[in-house]
């Protein structure tokens, strides 16, 4: 499905939210991506992550600065994008596969083959012999297997991840990451993805935008230089540590971290 | 588990508490000697019901006929108007304070007012029905229309939908299981708003049946009006379970087994 790639470019945008509370959610925030890559934001709670990433799929506007998408405003959702959120948002009534097909429906897809791409798509990620179950049937873990296998069935240019993997244990999390990693492998779409988790953030991306704390702004952007395919020995590789750590000393020099053992091993 | 068994398994058990039921009545009666003008014992209204089964039916056509009617009008008014309430703030805030104050008006005060201006007809016993039944559905449709949160309202734009696509798609199908929630209560009011209407000014329907029983002491009659009531709300009742379990898919899968996976 050929759609123009997805270079995205965020020019100075702020972002404020009218209201009895005025909040500054960002301030001036630039940073660009290319099509291909794999973007994370991390940041404190309240930075303005999820800002982004609504802004990137078109469902706000920003307040000032704008957001270009292969060089044109983004001007209204973007659906050529897929978009995973925090929570699952499956259609309790529908069935696994009546929820990736939901997508397809919306993209006018032909029927047929669209269900038989769903359904390698729900294999790929182990949902194999549940196509059939509803959503309540299914552990945390699978909900979000489902609702991913639904924001890539469409074949979108751009995938946007709202801490998708938040609410699940850290085994699952680690099998989800790498299922996701090896899903990306066979496709060529950008992924915009907004996490809590530093080592997440640095096993999955090209790239990393670390944001400040509200207003956010950004703080560094920084290159992950890690081959692909990744497997998990690559947490254990000193390179991995060392982009962990330099994202860490700037949550610290912002004093969003504090630990009085800590001795930077800059010195 | 397949569905036969899921219903056979409670239908079993609601045939064996009705007949337990029966049977308490029965030994209440003829243990305690109460006077059988008073409360009949159920054998005899039962040959009673038998006997005068041509007129039961026939009045419990007329009552079904004018409960029906107004529950759906109810329908067909309540629900759409509680798509208008969610959609715009100020239709809600016109439209709450009237639904609250016609709530709060005394319905039952109101059925002599209807059959002056309306006469004995089905008309008074269906405008009743509606301001009864009205009500549940409506608050229950807003209660599921407003269940639809950011992140659904999110989704249907990002895959495209429009206002209408989106009702169809997400919006209605969420909004069902409250809905159904509503008109199972509104069934019930439904009928209570017909018996009461022809209390008040009818000449036929169960509701005048009994009433009219009552005025000649016709214990036995009056008892059998009263059960074939109960029968008829139970049908109607039984027929929205029904819609409900049709239309609303997660109701018909098993309870809640999350089923293995990581």
């Amino acid at each position: 499905m050929a759609s123009p790639p997805a270079s995205v470019v965020l020019d100075n945008v702020s972002m404020r939210f009218g209201g009895r509370a005025d909040v500054e959610a960002l301030r001036n925030v630039s940073f660009g991506f290319d099509a291909g890559q794999f973007v994370s934001i991390v940041g404190p709670s309240g930075c303005g992550k999820s800002t982004i990433l609504s802004l990137v799929a078109g469902l706000r506007m920003p307040s000032s600065g704008q957001v270009l998408r292969a060089g044109r405003p983004i001007t209204a959702p973007v659906t050529s994008a897929g978009m995973v959120f925090q929570k699952p948002v499956l259609l309790d009534w529908r069935t696994t596969l009546g929820n990736v097909m939901l997508s397809a429906e919306a993209h006018g897809m032909e029927r047929a083959s669209a269900e038989k791409r769903a359904r390698q798509l729900l294999a790929s990620v182990g949902l194999g012999g549940f196509e059939a179950a509803y959503p309540r049937e299914l552990s945390g873990g699978m909900q979000q297997r489902a609702s991913i296998c639904r924001g890539l069935i469409h074949e979108p240019d751009m995938l946007l991840m709202d801490e998708p993997f938040a609410a699940l244990d850290a085994i699952t999390r680690d099998q989800i990451s790498l299922d996701l990693g090896n899903m990306l492998l066979e496709r060529f779409v950008s992924v915009l993805f907004v996490t809590h988790s530093v080592p997440e953030a640095v096993f999955l991306s090209d790239k990393i935008v670390v944001m400040t704390g509200r207003p956010g702004q950004v703080q560094r952007i920084i290159d992950i230089d890690l081959s692909r395919p990744r497997n998990l020995h690559v947490r254990q590789t000193s390179k991995f540590g060392q982009y962990v750590e330099e994202i860490l000393e700037l949550f610290m020099a912002a004093g969003l971290l504090r630990d009085d053992n800590w001795q930077s091993k800059d010195k | 588990m397949t569905p036969p068994r899921r219903i056979a398994r409670p239908a079993l058990t609601y045939v064996i508490t009705a007949v337990a039921v029966i049977v308490v009545w029965w030994v209440t009666v003829r243990a305690t000697g109460v006077k059988a003008y008073l409360l009949p014992p159920p054998d005899l209204i039962i040959m009673k019901m038998w006997a005068e089964r041509a007129s039961l039916l026939k009045e419990g056509a007329v009552t079904a006929w004018a409960t029906v009617l107004g529950f759906l009008l109810s329908v067909a008014v309540g629900i759409p108007l509680a798509m208008a309430m969610t959609q715009s703030r100020r239709a809600y805030d016109v439209g709450y304070p009237l639904l609250v104050g016609l709530q709060t008006l005394p319905k039952i005060a109101v059925a002599p007012l209807l059959v002056v201006a309306f006469g004995f007809g089905l008309v008074p016993k269906i405008i009743l029905v509606v301001l009864v039944a009205f009500f549940p559905v409506v608050i229950n449709a807003i209660a599921g229309f407003r269940s639809v949160d950011e992140d659904l309202r999110n989704l249907g734009r990002i895959l495209g939908f429009n206002r209408i696509a989106f009702f169809w798609r997400i919006g209605l199908p969420h909004a069902l299981p409250a809905i159904f929630a509503g008109l199972k209560v509104a069934m019930t009011l439904a009928l209570i708003g017909a018996v009461v209407a022809e209390f008040v000014g009818s000449d036929s329907g169960l509701g005048y049946q009994l009433l009219s029983a009552s005025a000649s002491l016709d214990s036995l009659l009056s008892f059998s009006a009263l059960i074939a009531l109960t029968l008829l709300g139970l049908f109607l009742y039984a027929a929205v379970a029904l819609l409900e379990w049709i239309f609303v898919a997660s109701r018909r899968t098993p309870e809640p087994e999350p089923v293995g996976g990581y």
